[in-house]
């Protein structure tokens, strides 16, 4: 038998497991250190330290009655449990607890596809349904619906929602816990609770409409542990008649301050998907040693200096991809717009024609579609983002090692605010002894109203000086973006508590909130001790 | 429990060597089997076709690529001929660089066994 969780006797444990057993079949409960040890984090920045988090066993329900059962035998003995759905939060924790001992309750065989309508554009799945799953249900039904998904395709659909992950078409899809509309949820007491219009003694409208009536409760399901979800609804998007892309390059460093204002206006008017923004000049760095020397140079370049060189060059200083969804003539003619807008605005831009189809894709389009761009800028799922997960590169060909996690924060979808982080981060990245490429780097669009200037930081399997150089970088930034009002939207689980505890407004109101829920609703804090920072009153002090 | 990856996979790689050799061949069932478990779980990174823009091929595929560049071994899993059963398993349920364990509630023993007689079958087809 492994050893227990933190709090519980052997004997607890042993009669507890013996009960999970008996509720789930044996066959699914998993308690050798070998069964057990495949829940470890394959990303883990603590690999192989005694801080790493390991689970104590796991159990992988089937039914929403036996999570409830589940739930109840874990209040009996007071046994940590940590939900996962697919397990694939990589970079964020994967399938391993936030607190070391809990017992995983794996998901991933609650794989149905309950519901998808294609009239009403919408979805109702359980945790264990991928990307992928979802994909496929709707392709070999040949509906005419499109997901939106993040770029691995194996995670899971509620999963990814609930740790508010994102993906790559418009706004209103992207953020994956705004589009959900509807949930059901295993409370901590083992009681079994439905959101909005899935709250109605009979629903006829689970993934229309979000509300219901009364407070909005969902909110508190996600990045929380107030109780194990079992069903989402989702709201998808109807296939789009065309796609097209266009490119536009402005000239000068402080150009980015009128592109982001003009692109947020064709954003918030609802005639563009996610941008993508990224600084040709910076691109440039690898080709030209003038440009490195410049970079390099003691105070760094001035705006000025850049300008002059990429003007020399020919070469942008930044760049934005824009992606439009809709009526082929729609489409055009938006695109134009934006070209008309931002030409008047910004002298010097020019613009590029990108690429075009009309759907359904046929196989040889679709098989090509990644010469330019990404699948999932179209909705398809797949693998590939991979590729730059470390690993083997043909400047290291015998890497044996690979993974990361990210560092996070959201800062203002402004010019300035790109500008300012870059120059804050740069520092705090050099402080840290981690590259960064200060003067150039673009921030990520998923979430439609603010920017996140996300970076990778390396994990290894094999060498724990890496991990801690990693974890030690994280630390320094998150204290640095805090202080200048940039918080994580996630973390990963060593994380959790440094990054909620900047959201301190009013001596950390917030959190202290949360708290005094968990204490309502989970009593024995039995759910996902230290999620989103929330720890059962037991073990408060203790801390990720 | 925290055996090193290092270690298993050194263990496997010792394994690769030997090949299947004396072991019975696996019924047409099984190896169909495996191969419904790798086109859900494998495929994705370690078949053909592009990869993002800017990368010829997939994840998993292009590791492989250039891990064996050096080698005749056909760096797409599905082809090769060189592969232990056992070598398979470790690296499924142990992982290796950015590719992690997988689970039993993912691939469970039986598809596992059933991955390794597909990723095998073709073992001794070739001149080896």
């Amino acid at each position: 038998m492994p050893a227990p969780p933190p709090g519980v006797s052997n004997t607890d444990f042993a009669a507890a497991l013996r009960k999970l057993e008996a509720a789930v079949g044996p066959e699914w409960v998993f308690k050798s250190d070998e069964d057990v040890a495949l829940y470890r984090d394959a990303y883990s920045p603590e690999r192989d330290e005694p801080t790493e988090r390991l689970a104590s066993a796991a159990v992988a329900p089937i039914t929403v009655d036996q999570v409830q059962q589940v739930v109840r035998i874990a209040n009996e003995h007071r046994l940590p449990l940590y939900p996962i759905s697919t397990g694939k939060n990589l970079g964020y924790g994967g399938s391993a607890p936030i607190l070391s001992g809990s017992v995983v309750v794996d998901l991933k065989r609650m794989n149905r596809i309950v519901a998808v309508d294609e009239g009403r554009c919408s979805a109702v799945v359980e945790p264990g349904v991928s990307y992928f799953d979802l994909y496929r249900h709707i392709q070999e039904r040949k509906l005419k619906l499109w997901i939106d998904t993040p770029d691995p395709g194996w995670g899971s659909v509620v999963g990814n929602a609930l740790d508010h992950g994102v993906g790559y078409t418009l706004g209103q899809y992207r953020d994956h816990f705004g589009s959900h509309c509807g949930m059901e949820v295993v409370l901590p007491n083992g009681e079994l609770m439905r959101t909005g219009m899935a709250a109605l003694a009979s629903d006829a409208s689970w993934a229309d409409y979000k509300y219901g009536f009364g407070p909005y409760v969902a909110g508190l399901f996600g990045q929380a542990n107030f109780g194990i979800v079992t069903k989402m609804g989702f709201w998808l998007m109807p296939e789009p008649e065309a796609y097209r892309r266009g490119t536009v390059h402005v000239p000068k460093r402080r150009d980015i301050v009128a592109l982001v204002e003009h692109v947020n206006h064709l954003e918030n008017l609802g005639l563009i998907g996610m941008p993508g923004f990224r600084s040709p000049l910076g691109f440039a760095q690898a080709r030209e040693p003038e440009l490195r020397a410049l970079v390099a140079k003691p105070g760094g370049p001035t705006d000025e200096e850049l300008d002059r060189f990429a003007e020399a060059k020919g070469v942008a200083s930044w760049s934005v991809e824009l992606q439009f969804y809709g009526p082929e003539k729609t489409i055009a003619a938006n695109w134009e717009y934006a070209q008309q807008r931002i030409g008047a605005a910004i002298p010097g831009s020019r613009f590029d024609d990108g690429v075009s189809y009309r759907f359904p894709l046929s196989a040889t389009q679709q098989a090509e579609v990644q010469r330019v761009h990404r699948l999932v800028d179209i909705g398809i799922p797949n693998m590939s983002i991979f590729a730059i997960a470390g690993g083997r590169t043909p400047q290291n060909p015998d890497s044996a090692d690979g993974g990361q996690f990210y560092f996070a924060p959201m800062i203002p979808r402004t010019g300035e605010a790109i500008l300012e982080a870059n120059r804050v981060l740069g520092q705090a990245y050099r402080d840290a002894g981690v590259p960064y490429n200060q003067y150039f780097s673009a921030p990520a669009c998923w979430h439609y109203r603010a920017f996140i200037m996300i970076t990778s930081l390396p994990v290894s399997r094999l060498d724990p000086e890496i991990n801690r150089r990693s974890r030690a970088a994280f630390r320094a930034l998150a204290q640095v973006a805090a202080e200048h009002g940039w918080g994580e939207y996630r973390s990963p689980p060593f994380g959790v508590d440094l990054v909620a505890g900047a959201y301190s407004f009013n001596d950390h109101a917030l959190l202290r909130f949360c708290e005094t829920l968990k204490d309502a609703i989970d009593p024995n804090g039995i759910i996902a001790a230290g999620r989103g920072g929330i720890w059962p009153k037991h073990l408060r002090g203790s801390r990720a | 429990m925290k055996k090193t990856i290092s270690t298993a996979v050194a263990a496997a790689v010792a394994l690769c060597a030997s090949v299947s050799v004396g072991q019975p061949r696996p019924g047409a069932a099984t190896v169909d089997h495996g191969k419904q478990v790798y086109d859900y779980w494998c495929l994705p990174c370690h078949g053909g076709g592009l990869g993002l823009p800017g990368f010829a091929e997939l994840p998993g595929t292009q590791q492989l690529r250039i891990k064996y560049r050096d080698s005749p071994i056909s760096p797409l899993l599905a082809e090769r001929t060189d592969l232990a059963p056992e070598f398979v398993k470790v690296i499924v349920r142990q992982g290796v660089s950015f590719m992690p364990q997988f689970r039993k509630t993912e691939i469970s023993d039986a598809d596992l066994d059933a991955l390794a007689a597909y990723l095998t079958r073709n073992n001794g087809a070739s001149a080896r």
